[in-house]
């Protein structure tokens, strides 16, 4: 239907390439949450066990735990880093 | 480390990006604003005030790394350091991004403050992003505002829900209730003006807007391509490669932080040249 489909396709900017594959990514975690958005419901209470769970040993706050995600297409990844009383790690001043 | 920032105390100024109509601007408007404080090195960080929806996230560019959000701090699920998202760009820009799962009513006065008050702390410009509306969301957005930025389409009923939104900022905010201090500071920013339709007459131009809202203006955004390419890629426009529309939002950035930039509207420096060579009828 269009005359200038051709010209058009070949300077189908690059950026709607990203935009598709930012959504195609983002989408893909939050349907798999169950419910609308629900992937990341989880996060607060995992990262209440694990300061629990560190307590048993470690004496630390809340705030030393911190929860760091990256989504990608093939695989996701966590991060948590634990910042521990310096009587535990090397004593760096 | 950046002991010399650190002891410069935050300015702490709450700036809300308003509307009433939705989808005028004001998200795009956030993203750009919040970088180009960032950008002129002043500590922003931008919140997204729509709840259920969160957009700004994909406009910053900061989707895939969303934890905590603003909701759960407010509920006290996570900690504000912790929702903070650190800009990859921009080290002294963070988002603090809203809630996808939550209704608006998660949104609490006390929540909202006890968050402000403590970004103000460490942030020199506290940029709000509001939802379409006035229920609400809109107005916990606006609530605590020291400024408003309302985002404006020239089109009819954009104006009539800025002078509306106009009329909330000075009845339905903490200034306003509050005796003895000043009024939120409220300027009309302008976007997708096309100077093409303004010339033939189809659009209002800036000047018949001001008119009716009798508001300062803060700047004039042109409609461009640039912006569409600026989200699909996750950027504010200001971030990406220079554009009218990155040049509009920059001054408008500036003169945000008190200087005086000359206002340049394209299309509204030759007055009625078209018209009266072609008259305004057929
Ligand atoms: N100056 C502009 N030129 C071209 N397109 C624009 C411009 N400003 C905004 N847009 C486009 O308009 C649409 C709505 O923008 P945006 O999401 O920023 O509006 P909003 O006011 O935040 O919407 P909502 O009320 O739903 O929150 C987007 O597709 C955006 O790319
Ligand atoms: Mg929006």
């Amino acid at each position: 239907m269009n005359l200038f489909g051709f010209a058009r396709k070949q300077r189908r900017a690059r950026s709607a390439e990203t935009a598709k594959d930012r959504l195609q990514i983002l989408l893909a975690h939050e349907r798999s949450g169950g419910g609308r958005g629900g992937e990341a419901d989880y996060l607060p209470m995992l990262q209440r066990d694990i300061v629990e769970a560190i307590r048993k040993y470690v004496s630390i706050g809340e705030t030393d735990v911190e929860v760091r995600m990256e989504r990608g297409e093939q695989m996701s990844s966590l991060e948590i880093n634990v910042e521990l009383p310096s009587e535990v790690g090397s004593k760096a001043g | 480390m950046t002991a010399d920032l650190k002891e410069k105390p935050a300015l702490g100024r709450v700036i809300v990006i308003t509307s009433g109509k939705g989808g005028v601007g004001k998200t795009t408007s956030a993203a750009a604003i919040s970088a180009g404080l960032a950008k002129q090195g002043h500590r922003t960080v931008v919140i997204d005030f729509d709840v259920g929806l969160r957009n700004l996230d994909m406009t910053m560019g900061c989707e895939r790394r969303v934890v905590f959000d603003f909701i759960n701090v407010i509920q006290g699920d996570a900690r504000l350091k912790q929702a903070l998202i650190r800009d990859k760009r921009l080290e002294n820009l963070s988002i603090l991004p809203t809630s996808q799962t939550r209704d608006k009513d998660a949104l609490t006065k006390e929540g909202v403050e006890k968050v402000l008050d403590e970004l103000k702390q460490e942030f020199d410009y506290i940029i709000c992003d509001s939802p379409a509306g006035i229920e609400h969301g809109a107005q916990m957005a606006m609530y605590f505002a020291d400024e408003a930025v309302v985002v404006t389409n020239p089109e009819v009923s954009s104006v009539r829900d800025s002078d509306r939104v106009l009329g909330l900022l000075s009845s339905q905010t903490k200034r306003a209730e509050s005796e003895g201090a000043d009024a939120v500071k409220a300027q009309v920013l302008l976007t997708r003006h096309d100077p093409a339709r303004v010339e033939s007459g189809e659009m209002m131009n800036v000047e018949d807007v001001l008119e009716i809202l009798a508001v300062p203006l803060l700047g004039v955004i042109p409609e461009s391509q640039a912006i569409l390419r600026a989200s699909n890629i996750g950027t504010p426009v200001v971030l990406d490669q220079p554009s009218a529309a990155s040049k509009a939002y920059e001054d408008a950035v500036r003169r945000l932080t008190g200087e005086e930039v000359e206002m340049r509207i394209a299309g509204e420096r030759r007055p009625g040249l078209f018209h009266r060579l072609f008259g305004r009828a057929s």
